[in-house]
């Protein structure tokens, strides 16, 4: 009995805390709530939002509901993250090699950049890209052309618009590629399998990838155009180019610090998973044959990328958390549409901030679940 | 004189390739370094492309020429293995002492020779440098935020004072060791906190937490002769009852009179700002962070499954949102959760936001380092009759932080990375300072001068923490 009754107690008395500072918070939330007339409800999502967002990816203007707003910012904080994502993982990877670089001044050059963007907060990094570095970019009508259609002003930036003909055909084309290729991988290692025949599968991969999209082209009907953005005379000194796609310097400014920030623990990762894989695996490889590509690819990388994966994935879910800090630059992300404006309107700060976490959370646990998942596949299998 | 193959440098001619190959890169080195320090073009007679690009070109040739294995000189020998061990390698080498020597007379120019130091309005800074004068004029509000300046004195005491407490460990004698962990972990952050209250704040001398002190002192001193297996329950229940009785039925209105006596004018938190405020939220973050981020990583490790799924739901809670919600969540949602009368300062509800968020981050890296120890150790800690407090504090606790030493310092790292974002709830720490200065109609126009001064003193602070975490990680390596 003893020794029940000291399993079970513990377990009552926290239980009985949490319980407690939980139904503490809610009596209070409801009498605060009825104290100041507020009614707890989700009904405001399909209410009119009235407020304008600056930088949107889907239509929206002031007549559409609020969560179309939510949309609007998750759509904006999707797309930071996910072109920081790009950046920082090929600057990482760069840098992570460099680090490793038998080459002294490349080393120590890796080494400067990751102990200098580590080492300073990531919003001073935003900061000054957005408020010093970026402002101190030429006026619409004074910029020069980057290539002669890309226009970097301090309005933002301005690249050429795609305009395609039949694009699905060409989707569909590159669809077909993408599935020849794997039939032919699978088919290539069956061969190698059975006959020890080696196919090059890389040459083949890279000509089906290009010649399938641009058989579309010559008989799918599929055409391209380019939009080049014109500059357009608003009034006697202000300036806007007209045409193409235009970023706004808040969405650049975050991107590049995100980027440059999270590629600084990426390149640790990819030094930390290069290293982590023995000598005497190369070596051993090197020994039974294998050229410097075959080791690279056969043995060192599924080592290393065992080792690199799970923590760089944990880093960009820190970047897609990270770019929440779009608030203090006023880029319309997430918590500056929905916890920010849509707060300040209706005053629902319990909903909206509620909605606001679930939503980071469900993000970062499907990751976290996804990456455990990984993770399990990849371990070694110990006996 | 045996032929020159131009193609494959050899040691046969090896002092003609070195003296050859020396010369070109030094020509090349020579050329960009009087381009850039000196503006002079010494192959302008060449066309405009040709001549940019001739430096690599000759640098590259120079290099290719002195790329010669084993030549017998020492220094020739290091050259060649560190940055010119093939083509590619020694491209990459001219490129980066190429951008080394560019960039350098902008940078110097913009951080000392054009800049401006003198003086004391915006009017000195009319050179293309930096204007440190800005950063001079308003120095005293990027460290102090909007505290008095009369009042001044009262940080710089308490943090030189702190600075001293806090330095005790390092003259403690062999005697007094044992009780430092003691003192660094309940004492001091209890002095800390004093300092802070008096002389930061300027609060009265008694409050409601005093009772809460007192409550403590009695209930600690009496613990001792309690037997061991009631404390638990005794130090739970105990102090709570002696805060509440000592509170509403003894002396409590006379205190509070006696409190009012104090000379100290009151400066709200609100006031506070600049660096200072940085330093206090990170120190009380880290201080409170610490024990709710271990006490959660046992509890994840607990063998009560009720105990482990709460752990498990706070800390993937906490890890899965950004720490700008949480704040305004601290901000906005937390009053509502509070009863009306009851008010809890912005800065303490920001401590404890930071604090909450960061011990997920914590826990973490100390489960980490528990998973890591070997079963013998739990198993030979039990058969010596230890129970699960005796076995954590005397066996496993001590290994298990020794491994996590690197990530407990990057997760430190990235608390005080994370002060600035206290902006969310509107109070101003040195980043903050700087967006207001720079909004300044008197002084526009600097922002550049405010964040090189931030991030350097970030720089400074991050970098010398790491530094010292990876020092304390060799001091306690032991050979597993």
């Amino acid at each position: 009995m003893d020794l029940k009754l000291q399993k079970i107690i513990p377990q009552l008395i926290t239980v009985l805390v949490v319980v407690l500072v939980f139904g503490f918070f809610t009596y209070n939330a409801q009498i605060n709530m009825e104290n100041r007339g507020i009614d707890f409800g989700y009904g405001f999502l399909s209410q009119e939002s009235s407020f304008d967002v600056q930088f949107s990816l889907i239509e929206y203007d002031g007549s559409h509901s609020y969560f179309r707003a939510y949309l609007v910012g998750l759509l904006n904080t999707i797309l930071v993250s996910v072109i920081g994502i790009i950046f920082a993982t090929i600057l990482g990877v760069i840098v992570g090699v460099a680090r490793l670089s038998p080459n002294y001044l490349i080393n120590q050059f890796a080494a400067f950049y990751v102990e200098f963007f580590r080492n300073i907060p990531l919003l001073l990094q935003i900061f000054f890209w957005y408020f010093a570095a970026l402002r101190a970019l030429p006026l619409p009508q004074d910029a020069d052309a980057m290539l002669g259609v890309f226009f970097l002003t301090i309005k933002g930036l301005y690249v050429p618009a795609f305009i395609w003909e039949n694009l699905n055909v060409f989707l569909y084309s590159i669809i077909a590629a993408i599935v020849a290729i794997v039939v032919i991988r699978i088919h290539a290692r069956k061969v190698q399998e059975t006959q020890g025949k080696q196919l090059p599968v890389f040459w083949i991969s890279v000509g089906l990838i290009f010649i399938l999209p641009l058989l579309s082209f010559l008989i799918g009907g599929v055409s391209l155009s380019f939009e080049i953005p014109k500059l357009k005379q608003l009034a006697t000194t202000s300036f806007i180019y007209e045409g193409g796609v235009s970023l706004p310097p808040e969405l650049i400014a975050l991107t590049l610090s995100l980027a440059l920030y999270t590629a600084t623990f990426i390149a640790e990762c990819v030094r930390a998973g290069i290293q982590g894989v023995g000598k005497g695996q190369k070596e051993a490889a090197a020994s039974i044959g294998l050229n410097p590509n075959q080791v690279l690819k056969l043995v060192v990388m599924p080592q290393a990328l065992r080792i690199i994966i799970p923590p760089t994935t944990n880093q960009y879910l820190n970047l897609t958390k990270n770019s929440s800090l779009a608030a203090a630059i006023a880029y319309p992300d997430l918590v500056l549409v929905f916890a920010g404006t849509a707060l300040m309107q209706t005053g629902k700060a319990i909903e909206i901030v509620s909605i606001t976490m679930l939503t980071y959370l469900s993000l970062s646990v499907s990751i976290s679940i996804l990456m455990n998942w990984y993770n399990k596949k990849i371990a070694i299998k110990e006996k | 004189m045996s032929k020159i193959n131009f193609l494959k440098p050899d040691k046969e001619n090896l002092n003609t390739f070195l003296y050859l190959g020396s010369f070109l890169f030094v020509i090349s080195v020579i050329d960009v370094f009087l381009n850039s320090f000196f503006s002079l073009n010494i192959t302008g007679f060449l066309p405009a492309s040709l001549s940019f690009i001739i430096p690599i070109i000759l640098g590259f040739i120079g290099l290719h020429f002195i790329r010669i294995e084993h030549s017998g000189y020492k220094f020739l020998d290091q050259v060649n293995k560190n940055i010119n061990t093939n083509n590619f390698n020694a491209i990459l080498s001219l490129l980066i002492i190429f951008i080394v020597i560019k960039a350098t007379p902008p940078i110097l120019s913009w951080f000392v020779i054009d800049a401006s130091f003198a003086g004391d309005s915006k009017d000195v800074c009319s050179g293309g440098g930096a204007c440190w004068t800005y950063i001079k004029v308003w120095f005293r509000r990027f460290m102090y935020g909007m505290y008095p300046n009369a009042e001044q004195w009262r940080i710089n005491l308490s943090f030189i004072a702190l600075a001293l407490l806090g330095s005790v460990g390092y003259f403690a004698t062999e005697k007094f060791k044992k009780y430092l962990t003691l003192y660094y972990v309940v004492i001091y952050p209890f002095i800390a906190f004093l300092f802070i209250f008096f002389f930061i704040s300027g609060g009265p001398v008694f409050f409601d937490f005093s009772y809460g002190i007192i409550a403590a002192v009695i209930s600690i001193i009496i613990g001792f002769f309690i037997p061991g297996r009631f404390k638990f329950y005794y130090f739970i229940f105990v102090p709570i009852t002696l805060y509440i009785a000592l509170k509403y039925f003894i002396f409590y209105d006379e205190l509070i009179e006696l409190g009012k006596l104090d000379g100290l004018n009151w400066v709200e938190t609100g006031a506070w700002g600049g660096l200072s405020l940085t330093f206090i939220i990170s120190f009380f973050c880290l201080i409170f962070c610490f024990p709710i981020g271990m006490a959660f990583a046992l509890g994840r490790r607990s063998d009560f499954p009720l105990i482990r799924y709460i752990s498990i739901g706070f800390i993937e809670f906490w890890r899965g949102v950004p720490l700008i919600t949480v704040l305004f969540m601290s901000a906005v949602m937390f009053p509502m959760f509070l009863p009306s009368d009851f008010f809890i300062d912005k800065l303490v509800r920001c401590i404890i936001a930071i604090s909450l968020f960061e011990a997920a981050y914590v826990a973490e890296v100390i489960r980490g380092g528990l998973q890591a120890l070997p079963r013998g150790q739990y198993e030979a800690a039990k058969s010596l009759g230890m129970g699960y407090w005796r076995m954590h504090i005397f066996v496993i606790l001590p290994q298990a932080l020794k491994l996590v030493i690197p990530g407990i310092a990057n997760t430190f790292l990235a608390l005080v990375k994370d002060t600035p974002l206290i902006f969310v709830v509107g109070l101003l720490e040195i980043v903050g300072m700087l967006n207001l200065a720079k909004t300044n109609p008197k002084w526009l126009g600097f922002a550049m001068e405010g964040y090189v001064f931030a991030a350097i003193i970030f720089w400074i602070i991050c970098y010398a923490m790491s530094k010292y975490s990876y020092n304390l990680e060799q001091k306690y390596k032991t050979e597993r």
